[in-house]
């Protein structure tokens, strides 16, 4: 299925300046396998070390939270928009991270 | 703690002839009348934060009429803020936040009570500070806050109309745990510091906080008015670049620590801690070696062979430079590492000193050993060398 994968703003550094891209794949996993294959960096953002999502980061399938369907193993279908939708925090760095 | 400004009063929700010709514009709108507008004058709501979205947020509630208007802040405003927190103006730098955006407030309308709270908002005074409010408006740039706030509206059943943002993109909701899901629900737990984008990433378009604010202002006077179908359950997000608005669905979590079936958080939890402020300011301290920016400048005079290294952004490059420095963001080090030579001296620097630090570790763990940070980077060198080099 051709799917397009929007990318938030603090990702995009990582998944080469682009704002969204086409992928093929028949479930949510193989997209953001997919997704990371082609841009590795993204992995340790979207991933833990075991492989989970990371707890900040929330992936919908068009309009709906994929924890509410069926996890990463969500089917697509063609033209299905997934959205990765990380926490943020203000115009500035958290907190004693950059002074 | 608290300070109050009084105005004119003519009895709880009566508006005076003054009041009813100021608020004309929503007095023929059926969708407020005399209603509504009464509701707003008897309305209570704190705004967390003066800044970015506080400016707006602030401002409009104040020119619609809410009753009674708190505002937790214990900053003070500096150039870098007037970009973007149009409540304070130039004359207001050096002062607090609470008393520039008082006096803009008295101005805009002085029917309106203004609470000022001018102080860091705690585990300790949260609960105390919102419970007379009836509204929550969370304009705060920081996780801990965000979570203390959330929590704290949980815990004692309030509204929290809520907005955020990051360069040119803003998400927007209204969490209302007795209606609909929380923050947490949302996300139950901020990303590592680590994981937080750098410093070069950071920055914020000035009218996004603008936008964004505005939105948290018009969901908070719906809730007063309780017209209309707030944003509760549903998550805005908006790109200012790409002028693109999308609405995602949010579900309340059953297994949401605070707000599910089986609560875990029953009462403020240490939120600096929650969220790994503490363990992550002993790491940023990289211990690597260090010359000071007058050293530097002592090494140029005297002619001393060695590779200036800049790891700053391409755009920061633009804003200013030391003479002499050549540019590798902090992100192209390791590609770019063999345009270095490990026996010449070496001295990194980036804007504060914290990215060089990352990158002189790098590279000494990469086998460079004639390698100095710059401490304090272009912002010391402004102090210590070169007084006409801007500072951002
Ligand atoms: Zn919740």
């Amino acid at each position: 299925m051709a799917v397009k994968v929007v990318i938030p703003t603090p990702l995009r550094q990582f998944a080469g300046k682009q704002d969204s891209i086409e992928i093929s794949a028949g479930t949510v996993a193989e997209a953001l396998s997919g997704l990371t294959n082609q841009y590795s960096e993204l992995r340790r953002h979207l991933f833990t070390d075991e492989g989970k999502l990371r707890s900040f980061v929330n992936v919908y399938l068009n309009d709906e939270d994929i924890r509410y369907l069926e996890n990463d193993q969500t089917p697509l279908k063609d033209n299905d928009v997934i959205s990765i939708v990380p926490s943020i925090a203000g115009g500035r760095p958290a907190p004693s991270f950059c002074r | 703690m608290a300070t109050t400004t009084t105005a004119t009063a003519t009895g709880p929700g009566q508006l005076s002839k003054e009041e009813i010709l100021r608020y004309s514009r929503h007095l023929i709108m059926p969708e407020v009348g005399m209603d509504g507008q009464q509701k707003l004058k008897q309305a209570k709501v704190l705004t967390i934060g003066a800044g970015g979205l506080g400016s707006p947020l602030a401002l409009y509630l104040a020119a619609a009429g809410v009753g009674r208007l708190g505002m937790v802040d214990f900053d003070v405003v500096d150039f870098t803020n007037l970009q973007r927190q149009i409540i304070h103006g130039t004359d207001d730098v050096g002062r607090l936040k609470l008393d520039s955006a008082k006096d803009t407030i008295r101005d805009i309308n002085p029917n309106v009570e203004v609470v000022g709270y001018g102080e860091r908002l705690t585990s300790a005074n949260a609960l105390e500070i919102f419970k007379d409010y009836d509204v929550i408006a969370d304009g705060t740039d920081n996780f801990p806050t965000r979570y203390l706030v959330n929590d704290a509206c949980v815990l004692l059943g309030k509204p929290n109309a809520y907005g955020s943002i990051f360069r040119f993109e803003g998400q927007i909701s209204v969490f209302d745990a007795s209606r609909g899901p929380c923050y947490r629900c949302l996300y139950p737990e901020p990303p590592p510091p680590g994981l937080v984008p750098s410093c070069a990433e950071g920055g914020v378009l000035g009218v996004l906080p603008g936008i964004v604010g505005c939105f948290q202002a018009l969901e908070t006077i719906k809730l007063i008015l309780g017209n209309g179908s707030p944003l509760i359950g549903r998550l805005l997000l908006f790109d200012a670049l790409q002028m693109k608005f999308r609405e995602l669905k949010l579900r309340k979590n059953p297994e949401c620590p605070i707000c599910g079936t089986n609560p875990t958080i029953k009462e403020l939890i240490d939120y600096e801690e929650f969220c790994g402020i503490r363990g992550e300011e002993a790491v940023s301290q990289i211990a690597v070696p260090e010359l000071t920016a007058t050293e530097v400048k002592k090494m140029m005079d005297e002619k001393k062979p060695f590779v200036l290294i800049d790891v700053r952004e391409p755009h920061e490059y633009q804003i200013c430079k030391i003479p002499g420095s050549k540019l590798i963001p902090l992100g192209e080090v390791a590609r770019r590492m063999h345009e270095l030579n490990s026996a010449d001296e070496i001295v990194v620097h980036c804007r504060s000193g914290q990215r060089s630090a990352e990158a002189v570790e790098f590279l000494m763990k990469a086998g460079f050993g004639k390698i100095h940070n710059l401490k304090g980077g272009v912002l010391a060198w402004s102090d210590e060398v070169d007084p006409t080099m801007p500072k951002y």
